[in-house]
């Protein structure tokens, strides 16, 4: 038999952990404590088991251990508090853990309890990875760029919160069950954005975070398997994931969909977020807002070259996406759809639309699509301005520079027309 | 990471006897807990290599080779792809499988997909570039 080493049982560890410290929530009702014997059980594990080898049922043997941790603090401490009397007693009577039915349970109510609306976004966002993700506070600490001790206090924040508002261990059921899985979606797929945005950067901590935002989606969709916006997430995670690596030149530039290296796409999460897309379709009509976004990833995901991409099916789905969420971005977004279904002179219309509704006057990518619309029809006086006015808007650099290569070239070719 | 488990063939498999009610309850069971936690990308069994072909390559020369291949121990009979935190995830993952053949000696071989981080420093920006103008190129050719 191979040493076993540590890694190996920390292994164990990201594979047990949500089970176990769901589990030991049921008895103890306080995360702290639950956390403190699930630790006490890790703890053991690393003494005993390189000379025992991994046992058959690693999960049964850290319960197990866990349970005779909190019984062994019951005993030393002889008379104690009612509170832990209990505890005991509750500990002692209860039935052996690997034959516990609600196993998934335990887990989802430890999902709701870590995106309990009460916490804020990144609050949230922590404790998932660390109850969910079987991350530690300096992995987490890493992944956000804060110090680990910024990191601590957030989750012993977030602990206390739980803890003075006594956020019952529970899985909320019917009317309430919908209204709280948004917060838990909105949490996941906070932290593949946070992964997402950074995968371009030389840091390869933070990309691993789209892995683990993936990794907790499809969990959930376990979890929770009729809920159709689950799968959305899911497909919207994988599809966008899909491109991580074909989304950035050999220096580091960022590339375009459209001029984008297919071939580099990752064509196993394709297969898989076009599946989860297809379950999340099944599932519910109309579809929801993760859903329509997955669909519109979808029809580029399918497309083998850009010329192939389904546009009026991606213009359909955007009107659908519009009508759900009322936003002007979309509607810009839209608009980009609508001048590839339909040309350019069309879009410009909607854009025109939303200029003048002003709402997006601060957002630089408005100008900067007006522009290129502007350009494809051959206004290049009125585009130069546009790019001007997005290139002053812009708070990226990079974006800014390529914006003002336009307007440049756009007056080069203005130049070269008059001569 | 992302690791390909390979499911090494046997006598039986390649004698295309198919598994039990029972392994395929508990292979479901399986994989059922796979796709719980979140890390299975996919995955597909293989028919015996008496309904595979191989090309052998020499020189110029391309040989057809019908099977059934000799080599029992070398082929294999399914694979997962497993998207995992690290290789011991994964054999802790694989350690948890029925076993894929009862009644027979068999095994699972674990081998991380290629990533081109794999290669850390020792990719300079030009291999990448080079690297990118290849398969740029492939899939122009495969596109026509």
């Amino acid at each position: 038999m191979s040493v076993l080493t540590h890694a190996a049982i920390e292994a164990v560890w990201r594979i047990e952990s949500p089970r176990l410290l769901g589990g030991l929530m049921r008895f103890t009702r306080d995360l702290d404590a639950a956390e403190d014997l699930a630790q006490e059980a890790l703890l053991a594990a690393l003494e005993r088991w390189p000379e025992t080898g991994v046992p058959d049922n690693p999960g049964a043997w850290l319960m197990t251990t866990a349970k005779n941790r909190a019984l062994d603090g019951v005993r030393r401490a002889k008379m104690v508090a009612n509170k832990h009397v209990q505890l005991g007693h509750e500990l002692s009577t209860a039935a052996a853990p690997d034959v516990a039915p609600e196993v998934g349970d335990d887990v989802l109510r430890l999902v709701f309890v870590a995106c309990h609306p009460i916490l804020p976004r990144e609050a949230r966002a922590a404790l998932t990875l660390r109850l969910l993700g079987g991350l530690s506070t300096g992995e987490i600490a890493r992944a956000f760029l804060v110090p680990e001790t910024t990191m601590a206090q957030r989750i012993v924040r977030a602990k206390r919160t739980l803890g003075e508002a006594r956020v019952p261990f529970l899985v909320p059921e019917g009317e309430a069950l919908l209204e709280r899985v948004p917060s838990v979606l909105e949490v996941i797929y906070l932290i593949f954005n946070e992964g997402y945005s950074a995968a371009a950067g030389q840091d390869w901590v933070r990309p691993e975070l789209c892995h683990d935002a993936m990794r907790l989606g499809r969990v959930l969709a376990g979890l929770l398997p009729q809920h159709a916006e689950v799968h959305g997430l899911v497909a919207l995670m994988e599809l966008q994931a899909s491109r991580l690596k074909a989304r950035v030149d050999a220096r580091g530039e960022p590339i375009l969909l459209m001029d984008q290296n297919r071939a580099r796409w990752d064509h196993w999460l394709i297969r898989h977020g076009l599946a989860a897309l297809e379950r999340a379709i099944e599932l519910q009509k109309p579809l929801g807002a993760y859903t329509l976004q997955a669909a519109i990833a979808g029809c580029h995901a399918r497309a083998a070259t850009p010329e192939a991409t389904d546009w009026l099916g991606i213009v359909a789905l955007y009107d659908a996406l519009v009508e759900l969420t009322g936003s002007p971005i979309v509607e810009l977004n839209r608009a980009v759809a609508v001048s590839m279904a339909f040309g350019p002179g069309q879009a410009l219309g909607l854009v025109d639309e939303l200029v003048e509704e002003g709402v997006l006057e601060r957002y630089h990518l408005l100008q900067a699509t007006r522009g290129d619309l502007l350009e494809k029809l051959g206004r290049a006086a009125e585009a130069q301005q546009a790019f001007e006015q997005a290139a002053r808007l812009t708070k990226n650099a990079r974006e800014r520079a390529v914006l003002l290569e336009r307007r440049a070239a756009l007056r080069h070719k203005l130049a070269g027309d008059l001569n | 990471m992302r690791v390909m488990v390979i499911v090494k063939a046997t006598k039986n498999s390649e004698a295309g006897v198919l598994p039990s009610e029972e392994l395929l309850n508990a292979m479901g069971k399986y994989n059922e807990e796979l796709v719980k936690a979140g890390i299975m990308l996919g995955g597909d069994g293989l028919h015996p290599s008496s309904k595979g072909k191989r090309i052998r390559f020499a020189g110029t020369s391309r040989e057809v080779i019908d099977g059934p291949f000799a080599e029992t121990k070398e082929l294999i009979a399914g694979y997962w792809v497993w998207q995992v935190k690290s290789l011991e995830e994964a054999v802790e993952w694989a350690r948890r499988c029925p076993a894929p053949m009862p009644g027979e000696e068999s095994e699972l071989e674990i081998r991380p997909l290629f990533e081109m981080d794999d290669f850390g420093e020792n990719v300079t920006a030009e291999v990448r570039e080079r690297d990118e103008r290849l398969r740029d190129q492939l899939s122009r050719q495969t596109q026509k």
